[in-house]
């Protein structure tokens, strides 16, 4: 475990970056199916934030706000978003991953199609982050998944 | 729903893959149960998928609605519905018979991500037989690898250095796939493997494609085991958890041998593969070193799991000669292999798994006079081994009948030769086994004390059968060994049969 070491200049200048960051990877997330963009690349820039907050701040203060149990939670429900919607699809009668044929209220099929891209790069960008600070993670603490990890029943 | 089935065999694992973690987090023995369930559900579209495309013909299925080649395309022709029903069986019975063996052998707080990674693999086999889209088939080989890798990882002392040689190779193997893909799309602007075969006969001796069909050899080559490219086989196979050991064995490198079929005899056609590069006598050769290589080395082993492992690199020479042989005979032969080595390796693995979980023996010394206490593991294990022989009623006899048919139609007599050899050299490890098991006494390893000695009355050893969530699947798995043999003219008339190209005596 990498411990803290109090530097005011970067403490101050990743306060500062932190917020706009996210900002910026949900709306890289948001422009995908439009723009150049979207979930990989909006997820690595969430990721990057939480990793950015983990090496200025250290471990502890990074895992109260994001616990690995969480981070699991988000890569496997991201992907699930992804296939959920393309199983959705079947649903009303298109193939998998037919996101034309579900019935949102909007105008035009391309316009429901773009949603169904933006809902499956909202599941990219989720996994993506993380993956991302999962596999930090497990850099920083050799350990890599705990025994008590996973602990539900005890 | 019957037309979405395609799409559903993906669908249902894949979902259900990442939501066991999840409930595993609340509580962990309900990972095995949903995992179970996800593929008994998937093993019923597989089977709706067969119906299918036996009544009505191959099955064009198109991810999103777009029309290829630019969309995704599934393809379901009669060869790998054949396949597609073959893994997910097999791996159905496996999830059912692995219960206790990785209760035991892997540790609680992992049993969420082992079953998460166990139907990640299914799937990405799958994946891999479904597909019609060369790309596509990438990432699904990819998944494939991935899982593997962390899967084998999780087995005994020696599982990590076994996984990491697997990385490496798997590594080369997966990029040189992709190296060909890249050539061919380069020469081609297209992906998808219909369109393919239509494009490449008109640029047939550019010396891109003969590089990309060189880079395809040789990467699915890795990942199936052929011989000079085997190295991670043995170790992965033996430092692997028992059941990683018994999914992977009759299901992988059968998948891989599919892609192969498919590579060479529908991206590129029969006429490129066999007449304008010579593969076809290279890989005989390779095949033929291949075949008693395996045989060689299955002799020389102690350890069951590694002399299995050895010998499945013997049986996946069985399957390349078949392609390699260039007609009607091979082709059924090699075809028909893959299902009944499945069987029969996947059944030997599954009693190899029941014997550890039970007995704890690895040894082949060990297995004297077994038949007492697991009587019908123990039969099935004999039937599994006279099928890797090649004694009648079983599948091996019929599918390596038809490739001795094969290379008699080719004048091929060396041939011959090396697969009567091989099925000596078969015999020799398989009946050492079957001696000590039926025909020595039972040592107790617990007291240590022998159990009788010759010429008296064999002591009483209780039977000590394994769990039924056992025995049943091996029993199954016997069974299916016996089907195919005795049903191998059906499976042939309905499936394999296509598979032959036109003109092809």
């Amino acid at each position: 475990m990498i411990n803290r070491y109090d530097n005011l200049i970067i403490e101050f200048f990743c306060r500062i970056i932190a917020a706009p960051l996210f900002l910026f990877g949900v709306y890289i997330i948001f422009h995908g199916e439009a723009s150049p963009g979207g979930g990989f690349q909006g997820g690595v820039i969430l990721g990057a934030g939480f990793i950015m907050l983990a090496i200025a701040y250290g471990m502890d203060f990074t895992l109260r706000r994001i616990r690995e149990k969480m981070i699991l939670f988000l890569s496997c429900i991201g992907v699930f978003i992804y296939g959920g919607i393309g199983a959705a699809c079947l649903l009303w009668r298109g193939n998998f991953l037919d996101y034309g044929k579900l019935p949102l209220p909007v105008d035009s099929v391309s316009a429901i199609r773009g949603l169904g891209i933006m809902g499956i790069e909202i599941g990219v960008g989720l996994t993506v982050m993380g993956v991302m600070i999962s596999i930090y993670y497990d850099l920083i603490d050799p350990g890599g998944i705990q025994p008590d990890m996973l602990s539900g029943e005890e | 729903m019957m037309q979405q089935a395609p799409a559903l065999t993906i669908a249902i694992l894949l979902l259900t893959a990442f939501w066991v973690p999840i409930f595993g987090m609340v509580k962990r023995e309900s990972a095995y149960y949903i995992s179970l369930t996800a593929m008994f559900f998937s093993f019923l579209a597989a089977c709706a998928t067969l119906y299918a495309v036996v009544t009505t013909g191959p099955i064009h299925y198109r991810m999103g609605g777009w029309p290829p080649p630019w969309g995704i395309e599934f393809v379901i022709d009669y060869l790998n519905a054949g396949v597609l029903v073959l893994i997910s069986l097999i791996s159905l019975l496996t999830t059912v018979s692995a219960k206790k063996s990785v209760e035991r052998e892997i540790h609680r707080s992992k049993w969420p991500l082992f079953w998460s990674l166990y139907l990640l693999l299914v799937m990405s086999l799958m994946g891999m037989t479904e597909t019609g889209d060369m790309f596509n088939m990438y990432v699904y080989l990819e998944v494939s690898s991935l899982t593997a890798y962390g899967l084998i990882a999780m087995g005994e002392k020696g599982a990590l250095m076994a996984s990491f040689n697997y990385v490496i190779l798997g590594s080369v193997g997966a990029s040189f796939y992709l190296l060909g893909v890249g050539y061919l799309y380069i020469a081609t602007g297209s992906l998808n493997m219909a369109d393919l075969s239509k494009i490449l006969p008109s640029i047939y001796r550019s010396k891109v494609i003969f590089t990309a069909f060189a880079f395809f050899i040789v990467g699915i080559g890795l990942k199936m085991g052929l011989f000079p490219l085997h190295m991670w086989l043995p170790d992965a196979y033996t430092h692997a958890p028992s059941a990683i050991s018994t999914l992977i064995a009759p299901t992988m490198t059968k998948v891989s041998a599919y892609v192969f079929f498919r590579i060479i005899l529908t991206v590129f056609n029969p006429h490129f593969s066999w007449e304008v590069i010579p593969a076809a006598t290279l890989l005989r050769w390779i095949a033929a070193v291949g075949i008693i290589y395996g045989s060689i080395m299955a002799i020389a082993q102690k350890d069951i799991k590694r002399m299995l492992a050895y010998s499945s690199i013997s049986q996946i020479g069985y399957i390349v000669l078949g392609i390699a042989l260039a007609n009607r005979m091979g082709l059924i032969g090699g075809a028909l292999h893959i299902f009944s080595h499945a069987f029969a390796k996947g059944s030997l693995f599954m009693v190899v798994m029941a014997v550890i979980y039970k007995t704890g023996i690895r040894n082949i010394d060990d297995f004297k006079g077994l038949n007492r206490k697991m009587p019908f593991t123990m039969a099935a294990f004999c039937l599994a081994a006279f099928s890797m022989v090649g004694v009648p009623p079983t599948a091996g006899f019929f599918s390596k009948w038809y490739l001795v048919l094969g290379t008699v139609a080719g004048k091929y007599w060396w041939l011959t030769a090396v697969i009567l050899a091989s099925s000596l050299l078969n015999a020799v490890y398989f009946f050492r086994i079957i001696e000590k098991i039926y025909f020595s006494s039972f040592v107790d390893l617990v007291t240590g004390g022998s159990g009788g000695h010759e010429h008296h009355e064999l002591p009483a050893v209780a039977v000590a059968e394994a769990p039924l969530m056992m025995l049943v699947p091996i029993l199954l798995m016997a069974a299916g060994i016996l089907a195919v043999g005795l049903f191998n003219t059906q499976i042939i008339h309905h499936l394999l049969q296509f598979i032959v190209p036109k003109g092809l005596a």
